[in-house]
């Protein structure tokens, strides 16, 4: 499954790309892609593991940028 | 400015203000000479403090976070590292105090983060409003009512209604109601297009003057405006080289220096002996330059700008790997038909003999074609003009590949290539005009010819001329066609090269030859369909006729969206102006930085430089980059 989200209080673009590279080495993910020009993410998982595959990446994006949130 | 801005600024004012009172009583001297030296600096360190605090407590605490979540070298963490050791130096004692530096620093990082903040967000603005082409609702007419729904809601084969002033939701036909469509935000094209019942239209289109009845015939998602954002929005995966260097870059370059400021800080004291302020001081002015964010941030801004100003003009390009190599472009090959011609056929020439006018060989040639649908009979049947009183005409007789035979006014009149007259012994001369040449001939007698062609794109000419002006070699032609129609076409536009009477096979296979023999940098041009295997092939494959043409958007790197072959020298020269902003960028942020590393090292720059060398270039390089969107030279 491939979807976009939108990403809020994305403020750096150096954590984006470190985010870009954490949440691509997450178990079930195909690609992900992040876009700071346009604050979105692109997730492209396993159908049954998107869910936890999308709470580990909220995860991963917190632990760069404090109040950044994956809008689901 | 966001509310969050608007607290940021407030912060950093307020802590600007009392920085700038207790600088002044320092230089005034009153701390010394109420307190005594000694006293006052400790008086000064508390006092400085509290700017620095106001200013900067949640850059200590994201760095804090981010310590403990285990990614150590990030912006917070150096800055902080770097202001809290200005203020610490004051227990050195060989040390001039330097808390002023510290709070100043961490004052000038907020002013440039918030600058920078806010040049991040008017640059996602302008392009959020160049990406504005989202049709908000449909008017859908459902048992007879007229509602408004989400376009996604519409079924292919639902009726909506486009009032003068709302925008196309979805692809469809026109079934009434005659107006004119603004098409600039997707094609680039000023001049609005009149439409009428019959004519498809295209989601994203504004519509001018009347109210439109609509039969949709796509969904939503495989509407020509849900393709393209989602084109535009996906070509941040086809990253260019140029971005993936930087992103490696970055990871390098922040590790090495704050080594050498680690090296720095401590060898030279250990080795000379003493010196530790100075040294120290030194270190800590790498930190603060050692955060590459310049470039991180300026480089896919210009890339993105590039690709965003590049949809306005109506060329959608699917990755900035491809802006990158068609900047380079030295060769451009074009397929012929559908790409430099319109692929309509249409009356070039008539040529009567003596003994007939042009309009009498129109005429016969027209009713003798009357029953074809033959696109050269149509060309034909449109030249002549008048209705065709098909009761004239008696017992047609059609000879595939040679033409046709048929009774006009009681006469028989053959009409058709030069095989069909050679057969039926008239007598010709055997032309070499370009294009198809129908002979008209009565009782056995040849009354003229009619010639049938390929019609040149009005601006092809001018789109050649474009790419000799942008500095492209050499301009290839491959074409199906016969050597001389291809030819003739070719002298025309001013092309150099031509490859005519290719199958469509050997269309790849020239391309190679032409790849292999020229470089590496070659364009391919052609109309999507047919064209697929060697635009893909190419370097950089660009399609013509992206309207409604699924292959081509598919198998091509880059989409013209009005089939306007001069808009490929308009990509390329903003393909070009972008890689010259990246490399400015590039250039200018490094050079400053690296400026400012060789002067700390032999302490000439002070954390001040450094600060602007930080956030400043940061600053300029988002501003450069923002240039890239701008469209107005290019057109």
């Amino acid at each position: 499954m491939k979807r976009s989200f939108k990403l809020e209080e994305l403020d750096c673009a150096d954590c984006a790309s470190k985010m870009e590279r954490d949440i691509n080495k997450i178990d079930g993910v195909n690609k992900a892609t992040i876009n700071f020009m346009t604050s979105k993410i692109t997730l492209d998982a396993a159908d049954e593991a998107f869910d936890a595959v999308l709470d580990e990446a909220q995860r991963i994006c917190a632990g760069y940028e404090s109040d950044c949130v994956i809008v689901r | 400015m966001t509310k969050k801005q608007k607290r940021w600024r407030n912060r950093i004012l307020v802590a600007l203000v009392l920085f700038a009172s207790i600088y002044a009583l320092e230089l005034a001297g009153i701390f010394d000479a109420t307190f005594g030296h000694t006293q006052a600096i400790y008086i000064e360190f508390v006092l400085f403090l509290i700017p620095f605090l106001i200013a900067g407590y949640d850059v200590l605490i994201d760095a804090w976070k981010n310590l403990r979540a285990g990614h150590g070298l990030d912006e917070n963490f150096l800055m902080s590292i770097a202001t809290i050791g200005a203020f610490a130096l004051v227990f050195f004692p060989d040390s001039e105090p330097h808390m002023a530096e510290g709070a100043a620093v961490m004052l000038f990082y907020q002013v440039g983060e918030l600058f920078q903040s806010y040049a991040v967000g008017k640059s996602r603005k302008s392009i959020s409003d160049m990406m504005d082409i989202v049709p908000e609702f449909a008017n859908v007419e459902r048992e007879g009512q007229v509602i408004t729904v989400d376009p996604a809601e519409v079924a292919v084969g639902d009726l909506f209604i486009v009032k003068p002033g709302e925008r196309v939701p979805l692809d469809g036909i026109v079934e009434s109601g005659e107006s004119q469509l603004e098409t600039s935000a997707l094609t680039g094209e000023s001049v609005p297009r009149t439409i009428r019942p019959g004519d498809e239209i295209i989601s994203g289109c504004v519509n001018l003057s009347a109210t439109l009845k609509v039969k949709a015939i796509k969904p939503y998602e495989d509407s020509t405006v849900n393709r393209i954002l989602e084109l535009v929005e996906n070509s941040a995966e086809k990253k260019a080289r140029t971005e993936n260097f930087i992103t490696r870059f970055a990871r390098y370059y922040t590790p090495i220096v704050v080594g050498c400021a680690a090296l720095i800080a401590l060898l030279p004291p250990l080795m000379l002996g003493g010196g530790w302020a100075d040294w120290v001081l030194r270190g800590l002015t790498f930190l603060v330059v050692s955060c590459p964010c310049a470039l991180v941030i300026s480089v896919p801004l210009s890339f993105f700008g590039g690709i965003g100003g590049a949809s306005r003009i109506g060329v959608l390009v699917k990755g900035s790997n491809y802006l990158e190599v068609l900047a380079k472009t030295d060769t451009v090959v074009f397929d012929k038909t559908g790409t430099l011609t319109s692929g309509t056929f249409e009356v070039t020439n008539v040529l009567p003999n003596d003994t007939a006018t042009e309009q009498e060989v129109l005429e016969y040639a027209a009713l003798g074609e009357a029953f074809s649908n033959h696109p050269i009979a149509r060309s034909i049947q449109e030249r002549y003009g008048h209705d065709i009183d098909v009761t004239r005409v008696a017992g047609v007789e059609e000879i595939p590949g040679h033409g046709i035979k048929a009774t006009i006014d009681g006469k028989v009149t053959l009409i058709g290539n030069e095989r069909l007259m050679y057969l039926h012994n008239i007598d010709q001369e055997i032309g070499e005009g370009i294009g198809t040449k129908v002979s008209v001939a009565i009782d056995g007698k040849l009354i003229g010819s009619i010639i049938v062609g390929d019609t040149i794109k009005n601006d092809a000419r001018q789109a050649v001329e474009d790419l000799h002006a942008q500095g492209v070699h050499r301009t290839i032609m491959l074409s199906g066609d016969k050597i001389e129609v291809a030819e003739e076409v070719a002298r025309t536009l001013g092309i150099d090269e031509v490859c005519a009477e290719l199958l469509p096979q050997d269309k790849v296979t020239e391309l190679e030859n032409i790849m292999e023999r020229d470089g590496v940098h070659v364009v391919f041009v052609g109309d999507g369909i047919n064209d697929s295997p060697s635009l893909m092939r190419a370097d950089v494959g660009i399609a013509m006729g992206a309207m409604g043409s699924d292959a081509a958007i598919e198998a091509a790197d880059i989409v013209l969206m009005d089939d306007k072959p001069t808009q490929i020298a308009c990509a390329i020269a903003l393909a070009r102006r972008t890689m010259r902003i990246v490399w400015q960028n590039i250039i200018f942020a490094l050079g400053i930085k690296f400026a400012v590393l060789i002067l700390a090292a032999f302490g000439i720059a002070n954390m001040w430089m450094a600060v602007f060398a930080d956030v400043g270039v940061a600053v300029l390089a988002i501003l450069n980059a923002m240039r890239a969107m701008r469209i107005a030279k290019i057109q």
